[in-house]
């Protein structure tokens, strides 16, 4: 819990239930927060939000991922020029880094984001 | 009866989607087939942008249907101020609603890739701004931008690009995507896409000939329909976009009349059996200065003086050069411009390409609608072209006069002071209607000019070389050159003469 790339205390939100964007750009705690784009429910984005759980587990709560179904809110998908799903956006700084596909190794996402949290996929 | 009910009905002449690109819909017999996928390929510069907005703003403008922008390669607002220069009013559709983008452009991210993924974020953003726009089009610009993209992962674009196209026909729309090539005449496109997602190839060129660029457009498959084969040249035009350059040889379908004009000199008309004919072409071939512009001349002032409009493109010399000259001949160009009857337009041969230069006598022509057209000379533009450019360039013109029942003249300089014969002759003289042939002939110490009727479709003319003097009032043919030396040909054969017998 030493270092976070993100400014000040981890938030301790915990895993929540996806939910469709509001267009809100931090999360719940005035956090940065994440975006996860996937496709309705297709196998690949099932994954992606499997996975979403288990890293958000990994970093003890403290990344916030929002949802975003591009199929119900396609608007959203365009404004942030989504091509490939899923897709993991951090917007929080510039440019923005985006990550493609389902986070299969979780250890690979958290390093690409900057979080040294710890795998616990089996 | 039963058999026959069963079997699917054969494919009904496939409706067809206007590109706006006229002569391009003419090779492809109306349009690219409604609901059904064509790939552009073209190297970059190629015009393939240039052909895809055509086609959205042909839709948009002229037959009422919307159109989606799906652009990988230039943002939305770099594509708006890019075709601005066309005419085209991309800001003010997008406003209203008839076109609609969907910018997949390379943005300032960063980006890796960790597990499997697909397209569904890109045809999700399709399908909806399809569905907003009710869009009955739909260009991708270019695909292959696509595939650098995921540079990694070619098999799984080509399978979604599938997948999309699919669920593009699905919606009945008819599309067109882009892709580059990375030669003008090599495999069709980068990453073989024509093979897997298109019913129709088109290939764009900007081949480099001569020292001159030739863009040409050519259809090379088109499933299950007829299309003309073979390249058409293509120039891009402000405010116009891009114009093919019909090779109207396609339909030899000029009526022929028999309504004579005057060739503006008597004698002339006399030895023609009354003039040219009214929708003929004439070639005046002579060496320098054996009084081609004279007879240019003569032709623009007697179609005047009978009342016609009559229209110059001189490529030889200036306005200033060619009203002195014509003044000199009794001629005031000056006061038959003031009263509209006649436009002299000049320009060099050099200041475009040969399809540009049709075009505008085309425009010229339209404008000013004259009765009577010269073109001097054709061995300026001759110099600037290749020779299947110029034959090109030579149909559509030759064609494009006739069909508009005007009197033509050109003229071609011989590159041999005496006798002999042009290379541009040779495929000059068949695409005209008549040859009158200017030369210098010695006799007996002196230099005289001679003029002959060589060929005349459709009319019995004058066989004679006539001697013929040039004075203050103009020309004024003389004597019949009873044996004269053979100066209409070099000895070492005449390739016109053949031209002649044909009579």
């Amino acid at each position: 819990m030493a270092c976070f790339r993100h400014t000040g205390v981890p938030a301790s939100t915990g895993p929540q239930a996806p939910h469709v964007s509001t267009g809100r750009r931090s999360g719940p705690n005035g956090y940065p927060s994440l975006r996860l784009y996937i496709a309705g429910g297709s196998p690949t984005a099932r994954r992606a939000l499997a996975n979403r759980k288990r890293l958000i587990k990994a970093s003890n709560g403290s990344i916030d991922i929002q949802v975003i179904d591009i199929l119900l809110s396609p608007e959203e998908a365009e404004q942030a020029g989504i091509i490939a799903t899923p897709t993991l956006s951090d917007d929080s700084i510039d440019p923005p880094r985006r990550l493609v596909g389902d986070m299969s190794n979780i250890a690979e996402v958290l390093a690409y984001l900057g979080y040294p949290g710890k795998d616990t996929a089996p | 009866m039963t058999s026959t009910a069963t079997e699917p009905p054969a494919d009904p002449v496939l409706e067809r989607v206007k590109t706006g690109v006229e002569a391009f819909d003419d090779l492809v017999m109306g349009g690219l087939p409604r609901g059904r996928t064509t790939i552009v390929g073209g190297t970059p510069g190629s015009g393939k942008t240039v052909f895809a907005t055509q086609f959205l703003a042909h839709g948009i403008t002229e037959l009422g249907e919307p159109g989606v922008f799906v652009t990988f390669e230039e943002s939305p607002g770099e594509i708006e101020a890019n075709m601005a220069s066309f005419g085209w009013d991309i800001r003010g559709w997008r406003e209203t609603n008839k076109l609609a983008f969907v910018d997949a452009s390379p943005r300032d991210s960063d980006q890796v890739v960790v597990g499997d993924f697909d397209l569904a974020g890109l045809l999700a953003r399709i399908l909806h701004a399809t569905r907003s726009a009710k869009a009955r089009r739909i260009v991708l610009d270019s695909i292959t931008q696509l595939f650098d993209h995921f540079i990694a992962d070619q098999a799984l674009v080509r399978r979604e690009l599938l997948r999309i196209a699919t669920a593009l026909k699905k919606e009945g729309l008819t599309v067109l995507m882009t892709a580059e090539r990375n030669s003008e005449y090599g495999e069709i496109s980068r990453h073989r896409i024509e093979e897997f997602v298109a019913d129709n190839v088109v290939i764009l060129r900007n081949a480099l000939d001569r020292e001159r660029r030739r863009r040409t457009i050519e259809v090379l498959k088109m499933r299950g329909s007829r299309h003309v084969e073979g390249e058409v040249p293509f120039t891009l035009v402000g405010n116009l976009g891009m114009v093919a350059v019909p090779l109207s040889s396609l339909r030899l379908e000029q009526q022929s009349g028999t309504k004579r004009v005057t060739s503006g000199n008597a004698e002339l008309d006399r030895m023609t059996c009354g003039g040219f004919f009214r929708d003929s072409v004439t070639l005046v071939s002579g060496a320098t200065g054996t009084g081609k512009t004279l007879l240019v001349t003569h032709f623009l002032a007697g179609g005047v003086a009978a009342g016609e409009r009559a229209l110059l493109v001189g490529y030889e010399e200036s306005r200033g050069q060619l009203f002195r000259n014509a003044r000199s001949w009794g001629v005031d160009f000056d006061a038959m411009e003031a009263d509209g009857r006649l436009k002299v337009v000049c320009l060099y041969p050099e200041a475009q390409s040969l399809p540009d230069h049709l075009l505008m006598i085309r425009q010229l022509v339209e404008e000013f609608e004259p009765q009577r057209v010269a073109v001097d000379s054709l061995s300026a533009l001759e110099r600037i072209a290749p020779e299947t450019g110029f034959r090109e360039f030579l149909i559509s013109l030759t064609s494009f006069i006739k069909k508009r029942e005007i009197a033509g003249l050109c003229t071609a300089t011989d590159k041999s002071l005496i006798g002999g014969h042009s290379a541009s002759e040779q495929h000059i003289s068949t695409l005209t209607d008549s040859i009158v042939l200017l030369r210098y002939i010695q006799e007996t110490g002196f230099m005289h000019r001679g003029l002959m009727v060589l060929k005349m479709r459709g009319s019995e003319h004058a066989k004679q070389i006539r001697r013929f003097t040039i004075d203050a009032s103009g020309m004024h043919l003389g004597q019949a050159i009873g044996d004269a030396p053979a100066v209409f040909g070099d000895g070492r054969g005449d390739g016109l003469s053949p031209a002649g017998g044909t009579l």
